[in-house]
């Protein structure tokens, strides 16, 4: 949603999103998971750090719905726990990224030149690494913990962010408001963050939406490496590890954690598809 | 398109060595001394002296930044801190097993998303739209290593179809290649299946709404000549594109999907590096992949030229 937006703009854009059914069905995956994440301290059966050696890599029974872990820690108040890391690093990652890439991308696209240059040329010089990779060499880089994970994830979040605020801004400066801007003396940055800005939200919000999946996959992959959040942290890729350390010993170990990792992938591209689709009519869908 | 090729090089070139000095600052901003990393707390002075005379630490930075250039520009990546081999020589023992993989998969994704594609598109709202919808977001939802166990308890340790480790086995027996490759590459693939199916799909709607595709179907053409000699080659470029652009999600996820099958490969190497801190090896692996990328958008480049007569290719 854009600040500019009329009302009657608005109303189409809740009339298409309220009527796609995988937009509500990803919204409610989305909601299902913070839920989790908000309230795990009273949803949680057990405390996820509580070990029990008797009771090591246990299938499902009635204490343990899902199961104990190698330290025979029950699987699903871990996989509660570890929803709130999940959820944070990637809301905080991906919100950096926004921040950070859109600023960077408005300043090219607004000056065009060689400001342009340089930033696309160094963007493009970022880009040249594949997005798991880097993330996985700057963990390594900066040393494992939760924050230096955030700010990993949110570094190779900013490139796409900064192609598509460029992307969009070349677009908007050829419009008559920003001449108007600047036929009333606005300063650049009054230009291009009160009335620039605003009006690429939709995309970057779209973007946004999509990227959040990314960064939860990233943060679940670099926990799976063993880059995650230090133990003994309860994280999703974590305990998919576990699992995986003991596949034939106790193969759901690993099964129960990736369904709810493929819950939340599943609910966020179909929330970022549904708003993608809801802010641009055109678009095939 | 020789003068063509020649400028895609020379463009390529300053993005290379700005990768290249982005390689040198990473690995130097590493916290602490990489000495002292490697040989622990319990090393001496002149061990750590001696290491970092090695290492080319003790020398100053342009000093190092210079050798470090011209040593990539060529060939020379150094030796493993680890196992004191040429890191080059590690590196091209593996690097035909991931590209043997990434190829595999990638024509998997070409093979089996761009048909189901053009038959969502035929069918809109119909059910091959909903098979496509649903491949589509289980490949972009499913992360390398999630899809890979699953498939491994699935296929391999349930049914037995293949193996459970597809270590290096020997071009001499193609078959039992093939069937260590298999899942590997299916699991790969998923995401670019995802990605061409998407693109091919909307791309495909697009093109059989405009004025020529009218016309054809108006003068009588058959509906299958009209969808693939007008419709589909529309759509040839936007498909070059997303193979361009996610070919690096695919060399990224290879890492994944390597560690999950066991197999051979760039992306074992570079997490047993991170592992054991061998820097050498880490900043040789991020040369090579750097320039994997480089390559692979020039390839993307020359190909536009190839099935775009649009594009200029003098």
């Amino acid at each position: 949603m854009s600040a500019t937006a009329s009302p009657a703009r608005r109303n189409a854009f809740f009339g298409r999103a309220t009527r796609s059914p995988a937009l509500m069905i990803g919204v409610i995956l989305v909601a299902i998971c913070i839920v989790m994440a908000l309230f795990a301290p009273w949803l949680a059966p057990y405390d996820p750090d509580e070990q029990d050696v008797i009771n090591k890599l246990a299938g499902p029974s009635r204490e343990h719905w899902l199961g104990t872990d190698s330290f025979g820690r029950d699987t699903l108040s871990r996989i509660i726990w570890g929803a709130r890391v999940s959820l944070f690093v990637g809301f905080v990652a991906t919100l950096a990224g926004v921040v950070v890439g859109a600023a960077v991308g408005v300043v090219s696209g607004y000056f065009g030149g060689w400001v342009d240059r340089v930033i696309s040329g160094a963007n493009d010089v970022l880009m040249s690494f594949p997005q798991i990779i880097m993330g996985i060499i700057l963990v390594a880089v900066l040393g494992p913990s939760l924050f230096n994970l955030i700010l990993a994830i949110a570094i190779t979040a900013v490139p796409a962010f900064v192609r598509i605020a460029r992307g969009s801004t070349l677009a908007m400066k050829e419009r008559d408001f920003v001449d108007a801007c600047r036929a009333l003396g606005f300063s650049n940055m009054r230009t291009m963050f009160a009335h620039v800005a605003p009006n690429i939200m939709d995309e970057l919000v779209v973007m946004a939406s999509l990227w959040l999946a990314t960064a939860i996959r990233t943060e679940a992959t670099l926990s799976f490496i063993g880059l995650g959040a230090p133990p003994p942290t309860a994280t999703w890729g974590g305990i998919v590890r576990e699992g995986f350390d003991n596949l034939l010993d106790a193969p759901l170990l690993s099964i129960f954690p990736s369904i709810a990792i493929l819950l939340v992938m599943i609910g966020l591209n179909l929330v970022g598809d549904g708003l993608r689709d809801a802010t641009d009519p055109r678009a095939p869908t | 398109m020789i003068a063509y090729l020649a400028k895609r090089l020379l463009l390529a070139a300053p993005t290379l060595l700005a990768v290249l000095t982005l390689v040198f600052v990473l690995v130097r901003i590493v916290p602490g001394d990489p000495a002292f990393v490697i040989l622990g707390d319990q090393a001496t002075p002149q061990a750590l002296a001696e290491l970092r005379g090695r290492l080319g630490l003790d020398q100053p930075l342009w000093r190092q930044y210079a050798a470090f250039m011209s040593d990539v520009l060529t060939g020379d990546f150094g030796r493993s801190l680890v196992t004191n081999r040429p890191v080059m020589t590690d590196v091209l023992a593996v690097l035909p097993y991931t590209i043997e993989l990434t190829i595999a998969s990638l024509i998997i994704g070409v093979v089996f998303g761009v048909p189901l594609g053009v038959w969502a598109a035929r069918s809109r709202d119909g059910f091959a739209d909903w098979v496509a919808r649903i491949v589509s977001l289980a490949g972009l939802s499913f992360p390398a290593f999630v899809s890979g166990i699953m498939m491994l308890i699935a296929f391999a340790i349930h049914f037995r179809w293949f193996p459970v480790i597809s270590k290096g086995v020997p071009l001499t027996d193609p078959v039992e290649r093939l069937r260590s490759l298999a899942l590997p590459a299916l699991n790969l693939g998923l995401i670019m299946v995802a990605y061409l199916t998407r693109v091919t799909r909307s791309g495909m709607l697009k093109a059989m709404s405009e004025d020529y595709v009218r016309t054809a179907r108006a003068k009588g053409m058959p509906t299958t000549i009209v969808i693939w000699r007008h419709g589909f080659r529309n759509v040839l470029i936007p498909i070059v594109t997303v193979i361009g652009l996610y070919l690096g999600v695919l060399i990224g996820n290879s890492v994944l999907t390597e560690i999950v099958f066991n197999r051979p490969g760039l992306g074992k190497l570079i997490i047993g590096a991170l592992e054991k801190r061998d820097y050498t090896m880490l900043q040789g692996l991020m040369v090579i992949y750097a320039f994997i990328i480089v390559v692979v958008n020039l390839l993307t480049d020359l190909a536009y030229g190839l099935v775009d007569p649009r594009v200029k290719t003098t």
